[in-house]
């Protein structure tokens, strides 16, 4: 039998099943995708938004056509103005606030605005949406300031200018050649009208060697004739900081403000920025705008994202040392900052002197880390990712304590970022298994029902009888009163658990020694939670069976799962076999539908084969192994396998297994049962053998089913 | 019992249509009941018992027990103040509203690091208030931030000392010599968490419950602070029904020489458009009386004599105005040692019983992050 049915199914299941890994092989664990994204070379592709995809693309056209627009001969763009520069600016601006714009665009739009070429309003205009996507090339300022130097912008662009540059500092990906013009910005302090913004610029850029004898004679002079500016008297006290033996002078400890916020005119776009450098999906950034916030206490205290940025945690460790004084600090480079931390080949550098992160649920949304924790066993690193993790989700869920359901996309999201964490490190998180015990129960089957079906698939290894009652119960009444899509939902997550912890197991099989007695008595209660796991699974799907009448859909999620199931010896090296139920085995075979009886004798080969193996090496060690398989299993598995063979080949079926008194089979009426179930007239293949017989004999008007057999005898 | 309610118990009804309609209803927890559990066997597979493992254990220990079985409570025993506490200090932290937080363990807190802590953290204050502005350390602000310890504020030897932090604001002229105003203050502290000190390892620092007092957005800065340093997380301390009624029973068990307010308790009832509270005051010695009548264990409160004291009180209001106070929520309970809302909000007024009282948030609190 199994040589009729199985060529089929072999080499596509042979293939599947030989890289038992987990289906979900996008997040595996890939040494290219270890390198942090942060060069925009494309502010389309590295746009983390990707709901409206379209409607992008053709602000990406758009945009295309603005630009070329503005990087046209000046003179004839002069002449054309007003209708069609204004659409252009518009368009501009609307890319701008929504999505940021890419560093090229930038460098264009800088040299339009500061060149002269239109009027005042119009660079104003440009300068105000000059917002990145992520992030501004050097050279782009580079290139900018040299305009200054021409003379053809007017005083309030210049001022706008520097505004923006102060605004925008952080997002300038270089700062040396800038640092180099340091000179030309000093000279700047002249102007009286820059002069404040010049200091800001120069107090954020200035270094220890930038310090010297005759800048500070220059600003202590602007001081002597300007008054006490609280602008220079910031740039002195940096110099002072740096140098504090240049500078004699006195200045005011208490001073509260030093500079006028340049930042005011981008400052949401400035938000938008950060969070989306964070590699956060911007969805959030609406909630987080509104006037009108109501949230419960993260919002107001962390108001960026759920998950806190990366940071070393260097200030914890070192203001300890009581003398350690800023500046020292700030040039000590004995470990590397993570911030810095970009490619795998640093990480293996490094991983001796790495300074882990002050918050440790940062490392979700950084892989290089996640490499790291992974890598280490340091229980306090592990405590700390656990208490957050367990503090976040049960704080962020949407029904567990206040029914924000509002928020459900963001939560949503995150239990995604922690979904591809797990699966990048083919492990589950202890919080996730925490927060599954203290939140199913309230589950209403439905919010974020995919995200939590992969939390149950990622649950770690455990003993199943603990975990039956905080978790499994609850599913299966989940299970009983949701709709088929549902039912099938669940099967498949348990698939993957089953295969995760599988996985797990025959890992830690192999690292184990297997002499030790208290061991194999530890192995022998794992099998013994599989087993139970298995048994669950066939027993919620029974019952699925028959609430759902027998449904072809459902029957293919669970024989999915058997299929896993019944390959545990082989495939995974462990000692254990477990059949399914028989009232699986009973609805796949008398199947209306051809692939499920398909699928039905591939997991009966399956099966075998393991039994057979199982059988063998028990032969073979029969004095190492105290796992021995029951006779019952084997009995149990002939039983089902007769009266497959019965029915479909030997046409004699019910002679094991399911009985029926001849009276019965009289009352039912069905003429020749024997033949009834067998390969030809078997109600899931019957249409195969019809259409096999009009291939034969096209011009035949009646068909004789029974040829079949006689030909096939014949051949 | 019936007796002491034939009695007539001075009983008092206020009705109030609250103007803010409540449309949901959030503090209807899962938590069944905070319980400490003894670190416990391990299963065989766990061969090395880190703290993760006892943790996930307890965790797993404290799900299965969603139906208690009747727990037990010692009620609050006078006088169970360390000597060496600072009486000036107790009395500082009584008769002040507490809004309430649950704060997991810190990892690598420091108390002979108290100054340095003071001197970053007025840093930080500054530099959230001024954003985008640089700020120098230790200079430049017109607060002060304190860092002290609360010395004896525990229930065993084990615990850690309590923390206490003030921001204070700096007199406008050095000359004046008038003492600094408090702008805000919290305090952190563990009283009795046994339970939980077995599930960390040693760079961990458990302060579990977290008392705030003072403008939220204060809060905001100093909690953000203290996460971003120390690695841990603030939530927020609701208290539900089922422990108000459990705070109710014990407080109203505490012997008392001289009671100061009424016994009080407030119920909301969840009505559109607008809801309604129902105020329900006691003479606290009529509360006494009854909770006499009902108490059987010297000593202990029980689940069972909590329920009672409770049906106890909705029965007599049952028959004088016809409401089932049973279909209503338990939002505030205000006694003579202490008085808690169900947002999270505590005022403890008997210095006595602080420790007590601190022990059953202490226990909330812990139960919130397992």
């Amino acid at each position: 039998m199994h040589a009729v049915m199985m060529p089929q199914k072999t080499g596509k299941n042979y293939q599947a099943q030989n890289r038992p890994s987990q289906g979900s092989s996008s997040y595996q664990t890939n040494l290219s995708a270890c390198e942090v994204k942060q060069k925009p070379s494309d502010s389309k592709e590295n746009n983390p938004m990707q709901d409206d995809e379209h409607a992008d693309d053709q602000d990406g056209d758009v945009l295309q056509i603005a630009m070329e627009y503005f990087e046209k001969d000046p003179i004839r763009s002069l002449r054309s103005k007003d209708k069609i520069l204004e659409k252009h600016l518009i368009t501009v601006e609307n890319v701008a606030w929504k999505n940021g714009l890419a560093p090229e665009t930038i460098d264009i739009l800088l040299n339009v605005a500061l060149s002269g070429r239109f009027g005042n309003a119009v660079n104003t205009r440009i300068l105000k949406c000059l917002i990145p996507a992520t992030l501004i090339s050097e050279d782009s300022v580079v290139k900018a300031v040299s305009w200054l130097c021409v003379g053809k912008c007017s005083g309030s662009t210049k001022v706008l200018f520097y505004r923006w540059l102060i605004a925008m500092f952080d997002f300038i990906d270089h700062k040396e050649q800038i640092n180099l013009l340091y000179g030309f910005f000093f000279a700047s302090l002249q102007d009286d009208v820059l002069c404040p913004y010049v200091c800001h610029l120069l107090y954020l850029l200035t270094k220890k060697e930038n310090v010297k004898p005759f800048r500070v004679r220059k600003l202590l002079d602007l001081q002597a004739k300007m008054g006490m500016q609280p602008h220079l008297q910031a740039l002195l006290s940096v110099y002072k900081f740096f140098v504090p033996t240049l500078i004699s002078v006195s200045l005011p400890v208490r001073k509260k403000i030093y500079f006028k916020n340049s930042e005011n005119l981008w400052k949401t776009a400035l938000l938008a920025v950060r969070q989306r450098n964070q590699g956060l999906c911007p969805e959030p950034r609406k909630l987080m705008l509104g006037p009108a916030n109501i949230r419960p206490l993260k919002r107001k205290w962390n108001s960026h994202s759920i998950i806190p940025v990366l940071n070393s945690s260097s200030h914890t460790t070192e203001c300890g040392k009581k003398e350690m004084n800023l500046s020292e600090y700030l040039s000590s480079s004995g470990s590397l900052p993570l911030e810095q931390l970009q490619r795998f080949p640093q990480l293996l550098e490094n991983i001796h002197c790495l300074e882990l992160p002050s918050q440790m649920g940062s490392v979700l949304n950084n892989s290089l880390l996640l490499h790291y924790i992974n890598c280490i066993r340091d229980e306090s690193v592990l405590l700390r990712l656990y208490h957050w993790l367990s503090q976040t989700l049960q704080e962020e869920c949407v029904w567990y304590k206040v029914n924000n359901y509002e928020n459900g996309k963001e939560f949503a999201s995150f239990l995604d970022t922690i979904i591809r964490a797990e699966s990048f490190l083919h492990e589950g998180f202890y919080s996730c298994e925490a927060f599954l015990y203290k939140s199913l129960p309230l589950w209403d089957g439905f919010c974020c029902r995919s995200q939590v079906l992969q939390l149950v698939s990622w649950i770690p290894f455990n003993n199943f009888s603990e975990m039956k009652p905080l978790l499994f119960d609850h599913l299966a009444h989940l299970f009983f009163t949701s709709t088929i899509y549902f039912k099938c939902s669940i099967i498949e997550s348990l698939k993957e658990l089953l295969q995760n912890w599988l996985l797990w197991l025959s890992k830690d099989i192999h690292v184990k020694p297997v002499t030790d007695s208290p061991l194999d008595t530890s192995l022998c209660e794992s099998m013994n939670s599989v087993f139970k796991l298995v048994h669950y699974v066939g027993w919620l799907s029974t019952i699925g069976m028959r609430l759902e009448s027998n449904s072809t859909f459902l029957m293919h999620f669970i024989l999915d799962f058997f299929e896993t199931a019944c390959d545990i010896y082989l495939i995974y090296n462990l000692p254990l076999v477990v059949l399914f139920p028989r009232a699986i085995f009973y609805s796949a075979l008398f199947t209306l539908d051809a692939s499920i009886l398909n699928q039905l004798c591939y997991i009966m080969h399956r099966y075998h084969k393991n039994l057979t193996a199982a059988k063998k090496n028990e032969l073979i060690q029969k004095a190492k192994s105290k796992l021995s398989f029951s006779s019952k299993t084997y009995k149990e598995f002939n039983c089902c396998l007769t009266t497959m063979v019965g029915c479909l080949w030997t046409s004699k079926p019910f002679k094991k297994g399911i009985r029926f008194s001849p009276e019965t089979l009289e009352k039912l009426g069905v003429e020749e049962h024997k033949r009834s179930l067998n390969l030809v007239y078997h109600s899931s293949l019957l249409g195969y053998a019809v259409s096999f017989l009009l291939q034969e004999t096209p011009e035949e008007k009646t068909i004789n089913l029974s040829s079949i057999q006689v030909l096939y005898v014949q051949q | 019992m019936r007796s002491a309610l034939g009695g007539g118990l001075g009983l008092r009804l206020e009705l109030h249509f609250s103007a803010m309609q409540k449309t949901m209803d959030p503090y209807d927890a899962p938590e069944s009941t905070p319980r400490q559990h003894p670190s416990c066997s391990l299963k065989e597979y766990f061969l090395a018992a880190t703290p993760l493992q006892r943790r996930l254990e307890s965790v797993r220990k404290q799900a299965t027990s969603f139906v208690p079985t009747p727990p037990r409570r010692r009620i609050p025993q006078r006088s169970q103040l360390q000597e060496d506490v600072d009486p000036q200090k107790v009395a500082f932290l009584l008769h002040k509203q507490w809004t309430l937080y649950s704060l997991t363990p810190l990892y690598k807190f420091s108390y002979t690091n108290l100054k340095e802590y003071s001197r970053l953290l007025s840093a930080f204050i500054t530099a959230e208030k001024q954003k985008g502005l640089a700020v120098e350390v230790g200079e430049d602000c017109n607060i002060k931030v304190v860092f002290s310890t609360l010395l004896g504020m525990k229930g065993t030897q084990s615990d850690p000392e309590a923390v206490l932090v003030q921001i204070l604001s700096k007199p406008q002229l050095p000359s004046e010599d008038r003492e600094a105003k408090a702008l805000w203050t919290g305090w952190f502290c563990c009283v009795f968490g046994d339970g939980l000190l077995e599930t960390v390892s040693e760079d961990f620092t458990c302060l579990p419950l977290f008392l705030a007092n003072g403008a939220e957005s204060n809060t905001a800065i100093i909690g953000t602070w203290f996460q971003k340093t120390f690695d841990c997380y603030f939530s927020p301390l609701a208290i539900n029904a089922f422990n108000l009624s459990w705070m109710a029973a014990m407080w109203t068990a505490c012997k008392m020489d001289r009671y100061v307010a009424a016994t009080e308790f407030l119920w909301s009832v969840p009505c559109s458009p607008q809801s309604l509270d129902i105020s329900y005051a006691i003479h606290p010695e009529d509360a006494k009386a009854l909770w006499d009548s009902v108490h059987r264990t010297p000593g202990e409160v029980t689940q069972e004599e909590v329920d009672l004291f409770m049906d106890c009180l909705s029965s007599h209001f049952y028959r004088h105005f016809r409401i089932h106070l049973s279909a209503t929520r338990l939002v505030r309970v205000s006694t003579s040692v202490a008085s808690a809302h169900t947002d999270g909000k505590i005022k403890i007024i008997c210095h006595k019983y602080l420790i007590g009282v601190l022990a059953y948030l202490t226990e909330l609190a812990i139960f919130q992050i397992e």
